[in-house]
């Protein structure tokens, strides 16, 4: 459990990180907060010839609102993005998301971003961004581009991002509409543990209280996060969240494993699609009434994440 | 007056020192010392073909890599042992296909990770990096595989032992086959548990040091067997044993992992360091923990019971087939322990116990706290809950009907235990533990809330279950207490200590035997240099073994105190006291200086009569400055210098603890999840020597005991690989998944030692898989058969059971509807 020979390098600005990676190649792997690399080096499972440490590039320690959500720098730890204050008014489910993520150790030191381009489909953050019609910004030396998240996870542990582009944000998109909830729920072994299967909701009303869309995305569910639009099951069913728990989980072809077998999978992706979804209407429903007047901006009102319902 | 220090429930006195850090664990010596990895086979099983090291030899850093070429050149040119298998360290007579493996892979492997190439390097890095380099070609063989694979024996693991058996063993008492088909009614249970693993924090780690000059070895290791990993390094090694010293530091847990040895890491570092005369270390890793070590548990097991209309046993035959994994080092202690403690607080009538010890291509199985017993209470008490719901009976009420009764005591089975002795419980009351356990769990109440729970659309259930521990096996230990000049006491046992809290526990022995207060007394464990005879830790015996032997040794030593003080006071020593630290006459208030009272650190210098002095304290016993007759020798002829002694405790047999434990369990009617409301501990251990040592003993074997039955596997694919040789998939209970755990206590002395204690370690862990067995099936509707259970497979089970594949029990909490369910059928379930 000792990772073999490798060069370190750390780089001080954006621009010198990328300009490293290109001169490096692909045997260069970016570390940021170590939290897969780390135990994968040392089980040799990576064996990269260089580790370029992003840890002194501190223009990327950064958790922002922005108008169209919240976004992220590559150097914002989960804890960063979990307790900010302004990210948990303009997106609760950013933070209920955050709380399944391992323990608040290894969120301390684990980084958003890091998560999302390791492109684990066990990573929450990777069915949240894909939920809220998120994007990365990679940089390299030829220059910027914006991928969106439903481009972004290709295969398990692959993301699309190139060897010579570093993942310098994400952006988390605001849910919009009227009145709109979101909720997270998960099933894993042990407290912390990576998710059998983990669900997230938005639910959107329009003024009225009726509903104008329901979607959820999954992680464990497949070998990339898992988004589903269920708006027509969920107005179809009317009010049957069990009903749009056993639409959605029809779509999802889970895999077996030593924790759970295929058919337990669906039957949580059920159980948890009906219980997140009836939750994020709740909270949407909440919302709504909280705000009878016509918001402006057309931001909409979200309803909060924090009655710690899970 | 010195409080009285045993039943004291006073602080652990080593955890500020381990808690903040200050523990000194093996890695944490030997910073200068060259480092050891080893090529471990990759393989389940398959024979050597070729070993290429040539792509290894130009890293840089690299000091030496060994074969078993080498072990066998070394053992021709000196007289080292290496060559030949490491020990059978329990014969047994029914242990007729004894296998144990090479400290480097000969020809065959047996298991994944069986070492095949030693590697040693400046550091563990760099080792690494050579064994990456090492090219070991292999000729792969068909793998034996879990329990089935074994008994149908398509493939051997080793081809001259047939049927992959290496011991098949009967124990009988009656003819149970004649009472059970005699009996009114009959059930047969088909049961199964997988293997877990002891999992220490600590892995397993060696350090030597061989000092040529001297020609001394000093060996650390982590171990729960010093003295003998010393015997074993010097007869392997050939080092004279009075040239071998061996320390057990601070060790991170074992759990019975560590009691295994010689491991092949044991005699092969020390011998490294030998020959290339530098420090060498090896620091197990996690993953060679998983693949390397020792696991235990898994069995399937067959029990077929007669019992009369009140639930009474007339018989019993319980069959166990024992996975033992690819060596039987630790020949057959846990399938004996596994078919004699089966009984638990239980008469069985008429009782055939067996087992086949099997052979496959899986990592050794050795005993791992509970040692056999857990898979053993598994099979009773599921039992008990079959005839239970079989007859409509409340699960106590049929346990209480089958108990050994207070006035039965001393109660002897007929059946030989694992020490070889006869299995002879010495003390218990099994009637009052379960009246305990009734009330701190709420036993009679719970059908109530049970009614009220599924009202409301919950599952909950309640399980208990029974169990007895042989604890305190001999054949020996002992004990040293020395009373130093400056009044500080200092005790050394032989055996080792693993986080126990045995320092304390020890030190409140000797406070209260020799009157000094706790704080000045020290006691020193595993380590060679200061006490040689011991046999080890396991079997929960320390308390029982060392505890009894550090308290005859106080009592000579106090004898002595009270003779010299007697001599210097001029008193008869029967009017003396030791309090405080302070011999004294009884009845005569304190006063310093006065002819009525003396220290015992001067009763220590008077001891001593010395020609130099080099303190105070010495001053007082040179030749001048003692008084007395010249006519006698200083040192009388049946006397000797100090006021020390050693003292041994040997049991006619074991001592037998018991408890009995119940858990609320509360399953998602969705997801299948299992949250554990309650559970609750009852124990006796005989007298305790310090309460809160023992809770915290329960708590850490409840802990396990939820890992046991609620997370815990090895999950081997069918070509010996473990898939889950990781803390990431291996499942050990986070404090998340732990319960708070309820305890109360019985106290029954124990007849057979001085001190009436019995062992306390293992308790904790044995009834956990049978209890959530239990409270699980009482939620479900149906019995569970089979753990440990995940929800993937409860869902499954559930699945099975709607489609009526798994039949219903018959009575449940919450849904007793009388009469109804007092079924007496005649005829088997099945």
């Amino acid at each position: 459990m000792k990772p073999p020979p490798f060069s370190y390098h750390r780089p001080a600005t954006v621009t010198e990180a990328v300009t490293m990676l290109d001169e490096l190649g692909p045997d260069a792997k970016i570390l940021a907060g170590g939290q897969s690399l780390v135990p994968m080096l040392n089980m040799r499972l990576a064996t990269p010839a260089h580790l370029i440490d992003i840890n002194r590039l501190d223009e990327l320690a950064y958790v922002r609102v922005e108008p169209e959500g919240v976004r992220v720098g590559a150097l914002a730890r989960h804890a960063d993005v979990e307790h900010d204050a302004a990210a948990g008014r303009a997106i609760p489910l950013l933070a209920e998301a955050l709380r399944s993520v391992a323990h608040p150790t290894i969120r301390n030191r684990g980084t958003t971003v890091g998560s999302i381009v390791h492109a684990d489909p066990s990573g929450e953050m990777t069915a949240v961004l894909c939920l809220l019609d998120g994007e990365v910004t990679l940089v390299s030396r030829r220059g910027e581009r914006t991928v969106p998240a439903q481009d972004f996870f290709v295969a398990p542990l692959t993301s699309a991002a190139e060897a010579d582009e570093l993942a310098t944000s994400a952006l988390f998109r605001r849910p919009t509409g009227a009145a709109t909830g979101t909720a997270w729920m998960e099933v894993a072994r042990r407290h912390g543990d990576y998710a059998l299967c983990g669900v997230g909701a938005v639910v959107t009303l329009n003024e009225a209280g009726a509903l104008t869309t329901v979607r959820t995305a999954y992680i464990s569910m497949g070998p990339i996060p898992q988004t589903l639009d269920l708006t027509l099951e969920a107005i179809g069913s009317n009010g049957d969240w069990r009903a749009v728990g056993e639409a959605a989980a029809a779509q999802l072809e889970p895999e077996e494993d030593i924790h759970a077998t295929a058919r337990y999978r669906r039957q949580l992706a059920v159980v948890l699609t009906a219980r997140a979804c009836r939750l994020a209407a709740e909270r949407a429903e909440r919302a709504r009434r909280a705000a009878p007047s016509h918001p402006t901006g057309g931001a909409g009102r979200t309803g909060s994440g924090v009655e710690g319902e899970r | 007056m010195t409080t009285r220090m045993i039943g004291e429930p006073i602080p652990r006195r080593e955890d500020p020192r381990l808690v903040t850090g200050q523990g000194r664990y093996l890695d944490d010596l030997g910073a200068g010392a060259l480092q050891v990895a080893f090529v471990r086979s990759p393989h389940a099983h398959a024979r050597i073909v070729d070993i290429d090291v040539t792509d290894a030899l130009d890293v840089d850093g690299l000091v030496a890599i060994y074969t078993y070429e080498d072990l066998a050149a070394a053992d021709e040119a000196g007289s080292s042992h290496l060559s030949e298998p490491l020990p059978l360290l329990i014969p047994h007579p029914d242990l007729t296909h004894p296998r144990t493996a090479y400290p480097l892979a000969r020809d065959e492997v047996n298991h994944v990770g069986e070492p095949v190439v030693m590697v040693v390097a400046t550091d563990r890095y760099v080792a690494e990096d050579v064994c990456d380099r090492i090219r070991v070609n292999y000729e792969v063989l068909p793998a034996v595989v879990g329990l089935d694979a074994a008994i149908e024996a398509t493939h051997l693991v080793h081809p001259d032992i047939p049927g992959n058996i290496g011991a098949h063993m009967v124990q009988e008492r009656g003819d149970a086959r004649a009472a059970i088909a005699a009996a009114p009614h009959r059930l047969e249970l088909d049961l199964e548990i997988e293997r877990s693993a002891s999992m220490p924090m600590e892995g397993r780690g060696v350090y030597a040091r061989w000092d040529a000059d001297d020609r001394t070895l000093r060996v650390y290791t982590s171990t729960q067997a010093a003295t003998s990993v010393r015997a074993a390094i010097a007869a392997k090694l050939a080092v004279p044993i009075d040239r071998v010293e061996v320390i057990a530091p601070d060790v991170g847990g074992g759990f019975g992992v560590k009691v295994v040895h010689p491991w092949p890491e044991e005699v092969l570092i020390p011998w490294a360091a030998m020959r290339l005369g530098r420090e060498v270390k090896w620091t197990e890793d996690r993953r060679e923990h998983f693949i390397s070590s020792a696991h235990e548990r898994g069995q399937k097991q067959k029990v077929r019971v007669g019992f009369d209309d009140d639930g009474r046993l007339l018989g019993m035959e319980f069959q166990v087939w024992h996975d033992h994994g690819a060596y039987t080092p630790y020949g057959l202690i846990v399938p004996i322990i596994t078919t004699t403690q089966v009984l638990g607080p239980y008469k069985p009538g008429a009782y055939r116990g067996e087992f086949w010890s099997l052979y496959t291509n899986t990592v050794i199985v050795t005993p791992y706290r509970g040692a056999g017993r857990p898979q053993g209470c598994f099979a009773m008490e599921r039992t008990m809950d079959a005839i239970a719901d079989y007859l409509g009976l409340d699960r106590t009420v049929v346990r209480e009907r089958n108990f050994i009764q207070p006035e039965e005591m001393p109660y002897d089975h007929g059946l030989v235990f694992q020490d070889g002795r006869g299995l002879v419980y010495d003390s218990g009351n099994y009637p009052a533990l379960l009246d305990k356990l009734k009330a701190l769990v709420g036993w009679d109440s719970f059908a109530e809330y049970a009614e009220q729970a599924r009202a409301e659309g919950r599952r909950v259930g309640i399980g208990l279950a029974c169990y007895v521990e042989g604890t305190g096996v001999g054949p020996y230990e002992g004990a040293h207490v020395r009373v130093e000049t400056t009044g500080e006491v200092v005790v050394a046992t032989g055996l080792t200590t693993q986080g126990q809290g045995h320092q304390t526990m020890l030190a409140q022995i000797v406070a209260d035997e020799l009157g000094v207060p706790v704080e000045r007394v020290t006691v020193t464990t595993g380590d060679t240099r200061r006490f040689k005879y011991a046999v080890g830790t396991f079997a929960s015996r320390t308390a029982v073994m060392s505890g009894n032997a550090a308290a005859l040794a106080a009592r000579k030593v106090r004898a002595k105190a009270l003779r010299i003080a007697s001599e210097a006071l001029e008193v008869d020593p029967s009017d003396l006291e030791i309090v405080d630290g302070v011999v004294r006459v009884r009845g005569v208030p304190s006063s310093p200086g006065a002819k009525t009272e003396i220290p015992l650190s001067t009763v220590a210098v008077l001891s001593n009569p010395l020609r130099y002095a080099f303190d105070a304290e010495a001053a007082r016993a040179t030749q001048f400055a003692v008084g007395g007759s010249s006519e006698e020798p200083p040192v009388a002829e049946d006397d000797e210098p100090g006021l020390e002694a050693v003292d041994y405790y040997s049991p006619p047999r074991s001592t037998f603890a018991a408890g009995m434990h119940a858990a609320i369990v509360e399953t998602d009617p969705e997801t299948a999840e299992i949250k554990v409301l309650r559970y609750c501990v009852v124990h006796d251990c005989g007298n305790l020597i310090n309460p809160r040592i023992v809770e915290g003993q329960i708590h850490g074997g409840v802990a396990q005991g939820v890992g046991g039955a609620l997370y815990e596997r090895m999950v081997y694919d069918s070509a010996g690989q473990l898939l889950n040789a990781s803390f990431m998939d291996f499942l050990m209970p986070y404090a998340s998944e732990v319960p708070t755990v309820e305890t109360d206590h019985l106290q029954t002395p124990s007849p057979l030692n001085p001190l009436g204690v019995k062992g306390a370690g293992e308790a904790g862990v044995i009834p956990a898989a049978a209890v959530f067995a239990s409270a699980i099936s009482d939620a479900e509707g149906f019995a569970i058969t089979r753990m440990p259970i995940s929800p993937s497979e409860l869902f499954e089970l559930r699945e099975r059971f709607a489609a009526g594949e798994i039949p219903p029990l018959r009575s449940r909490s919450g849904h007793i509807s009388g009469e109804g369910r007092f079924v007496r059928a005649k005829e088997d379930s099945r």
